[in-house]
């Protein structure tokens, strides 16, 4: 099954390969172009051969200093026709890019999406609602960045309406 | 025989059949006798009031008989666990819906303190913006401790007068005000 998918990558999809790593995992990982995810992803979801039709994950990894680009967007696709395949996309971005939504092949990603951009900053293209899924409205910086410290910036402005209570005579 | 007599040998001059004291006491032990909870329930810590709750413990025998899901009906809220920063907001618009009197207690470490969790999302202790009566230390607590510190708030309310409790709280919420007050560099 592995062989199959890496010759459908390259044969029919090799110019939106980014480059060629081999990953030690217990998945093939496969390292995508931001630009060519959605195709990539639409292709594995409708070829009748491998039908990765199941969005099993959508998360994101922060490499702060050990990998350039700084993120990677972990697309996790399952084929249930083929035993329960599973393989791994990795789209690396730079801080400030944005990825385009796979939105328009699997529903079920809106809210993953949302919740990167919640905790890691990193915008989706064509998302019809890119707002923050779990923090507060109000809520500064993006936490599950490495750069983030653990207890916050002082994170007394979130309450700030509660901190004072007012006394009637 | 005058009523002087009367009030200082209570339970003696007419036997059973009357008992003087005051009006304050009275409506005191009613009221410590029937103090519905509010669970607050956001972790670990409301499936230990579950258990108290339940038949092995049953807190009922205290008096806090019945889970008021409703805070207009209840006299007594217990947090049952972490407060993060969204949640604050609804804990206090659920206290202030509460109708008086009103006691807090706080359970477990996650409410009394933040716990372990030192981070961005969790608020450090309900006290930062809540008048607490009564903290429970555990993680989670056992039932015991829950029933406890029942027991010792109905201490509280028997023992309280009404003026008593208004300054208590107003202590309270000055001490808040006073702790969350911002730092003015000039």
């Amino acid at each position: 099954m592995k062989e199959k998918v890496e010759s459908f990558l390259h044969s029919k999809l090799s110019n939106y390969i980014f480059k060629d790593e081999t990953v030690t995992s217990n998945i093939p990982t496969y390292f995508i172009k931001s630009e060519g995810i959605v195709p990539v992803v639409k292709a594995l979801k409708e070829d009748p051969e491998l039908k990765f039709d199941f969005l099993n994950d959508l998360t994101a990894i922060d490499w702060l200093g050990k990998k350039d680009p700084r993120f990677e967007i972990c697309y996790l696709l399952k084929s249930p026709k083929n035993k329960h395949f599973r393989i791994m996309l990795k789209v690396p971005v730079e801080d400030g890019e944005g990825v385009p939504s796979i939105l328009s092949v699997f529903k079920g990603a809106n809210w993953p999406e949302r919740e990167v951009y919640d905790l890691f900053g990193i915008e989706f293209i064509n998302h019809p609602r890119m707002d923050r899924l779990i923090l507060p409205d109000n809520f500064q910086g993006h936490p599950l960045r490495k750069d983030f410290p653990l207890e916050g910036f002082g994170q007394d402005y979130l309450i700030s309406n509660l901190l004072h209570i007012h006394q009637e005579d | 025989m005058g009523l002087t007599d009367i009030l200082q040998k209570p339970g003696q001059a007419l036997g059973d059949m009357v008992q003087v004291t005051n009006l304050d006491a009275v409506v005191n032990w009613g009221q410590s006798y029937s103090l519905w909870p509010y669970p607050f329930a956001t972790a670990c810590c409301g499936i230990e009031f579950m258990g108290t709750a339940c038949s092995d413990n049953d807190i009922a025998r205290f008096g806090a008989e019945r889970p008021s899901f409703s805070p207009r009906q209840a006299d007594m809220i217990l947090v049952l666990g972490t407060i993060t920063y969204k949640m604050a907001p609804v804990l206090r618009d659920i206290y202030d819906q509460l109708s008086e009197p009103k006691y807090i207690i706080s359970v477990g470490a996650c409410a009394s303190s933040g716990g372990m969790f030192d981070t961005y999302g969790v608020v450090q202790g309900i006290d930062r913006f809540l008048p607490v009566d009564i903290y429970i230390p555990g993680c989670p607590p056992r039932p015991e401790a829950i029933m406890d510190a029942l027991i010792k708030l109905q201490e509280k309310v028997k023992t309280q007068g009404l003026e008593e409790r208004r300054a208590e709280i107003k202590r309270k919420i000055e001490e808040i005000n006073e702790r969350n007050r911002p730092l003015i560099i000039r």
